[in-house]
């Protein structure tokens, strides 16, 4: 029998995932974004420097990542050189969008498809409670707190209004927590709310604003560094950017990363489904110098799930990166001149060619892309196992942290392996949190530390040559590895394409017909309902899917009778 | 008392983009005092969670798509904005209906709200409204400068 999600819900964009299922299990897949998007076009013959103001609106979740990659794009085809304290307010802009992004997909996005609210009501908040401190100190594990959790749970089911909760899969054979950890997390679930708010005003400090930050530009940042005035980045904002970077950071690792330990504990057996493609890719990030060829934060490519292949990619030269990418049509609503195979992104079209929904035909408006002509898996894993494979030390800290505290709660030894898996990309998610804040902490201290040297200097002017140059930026999203690809003609823009995580792990099949992350990852997941497909779900959401291109129209004809009165 | 003005919509998207377009009117042609912040919310999800629930009363401006010919200004109150919200297919993954009904649970939500409308022409790719769209901006702002001084505002023009 063959199950359609359209459109997964809680899902960016619009994303359609199909499935055939025999034998209780998926036997095949197919992802498809079911919209289009040409924002590149927009671009086209505009100031290079307008281009990150733009770009940072095509997805409402990853505004800030967008603006980055823009700026290093066009930086990149400058060959610029960026100040320090530009790279460091940048990095910390970026890791702290990171953890809210984190924050808000384990918990809020994800962590339903694992935890039954309803279930919650049942538990005994004194027994969450001790199992909660038996876990960890987090301050706010109380009987007193669990109960609190447990009557606002209550009166909100009570009053018939689930509200947020509305869409869950409450009862559901595949749903295997006890009562308390069910309330414990949805404790956190409460928590986790007021933490990303503290994230995301560590970005509107820096950023001057948010959603849409409006501090940066090509060749630098605009803040201007003054220490002693009140308009400026001063003393008394960085030290309330430090106490916020704090406060998260509590969270993240007496939490976070022990609420992943334990579902992944729970749901052991969810560590054998899931892997799909094993080709990891990440990049490199958090620049600490003026160049771009030093980084806090390593990354590569991995073949094949072996981490012994990893090749790091190590600047923003890199030829590596560059010359490897290409995106492929075949199975996509799109078509390309010549003879039709995968492009280079500097030579790439946006040229659409709708057919119908074809299972061997094209089916997305999503592209293939490849590296070195293979399918690649980008995002939290990708990137965590790039780290581990280069010997970051704060990776391997809490990777080996969060494992051995699943494998204890499970009483048996959890290999490393397991992390090539559907639970891995949550684990790898929670891990990488706490490495970014560890990171922010790091980029705080040395922020401060130049300033305190006398250097105040936040932006290098841009000076666009005559002719035609070329650029390509990159940023180890939340998400996953962000490309922009620019080719810039006498000043102004004359090829932008955008290859974005998603595109990476959500794409279609490519010109071998080989599938996609999100495709090769559901094979033999088990269905236990093919009404209530939540496996599947659990299986894509674990990506934390965002297909960036958003109409967002309201419209007042659905569902609902509500009243709208013509001015 | 702290207002929201809260301009949402994709500005890539034609006229999807003209909440935002007032929102930047208000902020461009008026002074306003300290207790009113206007925010261009974009797409943005749970970003606007702090915004919201710091907010006693708000404003949301929007393109609406409803039963009536493009240009129509149509607008909606308190509990009926939430519940309006949920009936749209959000192409978000956590947008601002998600945002609203977290802000219902946490008891966050403003006491008062009120939303500003007008049914869009053209949602073509581009950063421009649509002529029909473009003219209604000053009457939409003419309805939010109305009822901030309802709410005991005191909006000036700027003098050009």
């Amino acid at each position: 029998m063959r199950i359609t999600i359209d459109p997964i819900t809680r899902i960016e964009g619009h994303l359609r995932i199909d499935c055939e299922v025999d034998g209780g299990k998926v036997t095949k897949a197919w992802s498809s974004g079911q919209m289009w998007r040409g924002i590149e076009q927009i671009l086209l013959g505009r100031d290079p420097r307008d281009a990150w103001a733009i770009t940072q609106r095509i997805c409402g979740v990853c505004t800030t990542v967008h603006a980055i990659t823009s700026i290093r794009a066009v930086e990149n085809a400058l060959d610029m050189e960026i100040p320090l304290n530009a790279q460091y307010i940048r990095n910390l802009i970026m890791g702290a969008h990171g953890v809210h992004d984190h924050i808000v997909h384990f918990y809020h996005l994800s962590a339903l498809d694992w935890v039954d609210i309803v279930s919650a009501l049942d538990a005994d908040p004194v027994a969450t409670s001790k199992l909660a401190e038996s876990l960890s100190t987090w301050k706010l594990n109380g009987a007193h707190e669990m109960r609190a959790v447990q009557d606002k749970l209550k009166s909100f089911v009570a009053s018939g209004q689930l509200g947020i909760f509305a869409n869950g899969y409450w009862g559901h054979p595949a749903m295997k927590l006890s009562p308390e950890v069910n309330l414990l997390a949805a404790a956190h679930y409460l928590q986790a709310l007021e933490v990303q708010r503290k994230a995301n005003m560590i970005v509107t400090i820096l950023g001057s604003k948010t959603p849409h930050i409006q501090n940066v530009a090509v060749g630098g940042v605009s803040n201007a560094i003054n220490l002693d005035s009140q308009s400026a980045l001063n003393m008394e904002r960085l030290y309330h950017v430090k106490t916020l970077i704090d406060e998260v950071g509590d969270f993240v690792k007496n939490a976070y990363l022990v609420d992943v330990a334990a579902i992944g504990a729970f749901y052991a057996d969810w560590t054998g489904y899931g892997s799909g493609v094993t080709n990891y890719l990440s990049v490199p990030d958090m620049p600490i110098d003026t160049k771009g060829t030093q980084f806090t934060l390593p990354g590569g490519f991995i073949e094949g799930g072996d981490m012994g292949t990893f090749q790091a990619i190590s600047n923003y030269q890199d030829k590596y990166f560059e010359d490897n990418v290409a995106e492929s049509v075949k199975h996509a609503w799109y078509e390309y001149s010549g003879d039709g195979k995968a492009r280079h992104p500097y030579d790439g079209e946006t040229n659409p060619a709708y057919t119908d929904f074809q299972d061997d035909g094209k089916y997305s408006w999503v592209k293939a892309p490849t590296f070195k002509g293979m399918r690649a898996q980008v995002g939290p894993l990708a990137n965590v196992l790039g780290m581990f494979a280069a010997g970051h030390e704060p990776t391997e800290r809490y990777l080996k942290h969060v494992v051995g505290m699943a494998s204890s709660l499970l009483g048996s030894e959890i290999p490393l392996t397991a992390l090539h898996s559907t639970i891995g990309r949550h684990a790898a998610r929670a891990v990488r949190c706490a490495v970014l804040y560890e990171t922010l902490a790091d980029q705080w201290n040395r922020l401060v530390q130049n300033i305190g040297k006398g250097d105040l200097t936040t932006f290098n002017k841009p000076v666009f040559p005559k002719g035609e140059i070329k650029g390509f930026g990159y940023h180890e999203a939340p998400r996953g590895t962000l490309s922009h690809w620019c080719v810039i003609e006498n000043g102004k823009i004359k090829n932008y394409q955008c290859v974005v995580p998603t595109t990476w792990n959500a794409g279609p099949r490519d010109d071998n017909d080989t599938p996609g992350p999100y495709e090769a990852s559901l094979m033999d997941n088990p269905i236990a309902d093919p009404e209530l497909p939540l496996e599947v779900l659990r299986t894509v959401h674990s990506f934390d899917p965002c297909l960036a291109c958003a109409i967002h129209v309201a419209d007042p004809d659905g569902r609902e009778v509500v009243k709208v009165k013509v001015l | 008392m702290t207002i929201l003005v809260l301009g949402v919509g994709n500005l890539l998207l034609s006229d999807e983009g003209v909440g935002v377009r007032v929102a930047e009117a208000l902020e461009a042609r008026y002074v306003l005092p300290v207790e009113v912040s206007v925010i261009d919310g974009g797409t943005a999800g749970m970003e606007l969670l702090e915004p919201i629930a710091n907010a006693d009363r708000m404003i949301l401006l929007d393109a609406v798509t409803a039963d009536h010919p493009p240009g129509t200004l149509v607008t909606m109150e308190g509990e009926d904005l939430p519940a309006f919200f949920r009936t749209r297919l959000s192409p978000h993954q956590l947008g601002l209906p998600e945002v609203l009904a977290t802000a219902t649970l946490t008891g966050d939500l403003p006491n008062e709200m009120v939303l500003f409308g007008v049914v869009p022409e053209s949602l073509k790719t581009g950063m421009e409204l649509s002529s029909t769209v473009a003219g209604t901006v000053d009457e939409l702002l003419g309805h939010v400068t109305a009822r901030l001084e309802a709410w005991g505002v005191t909006v000036t023009e700027k003098s050009a």
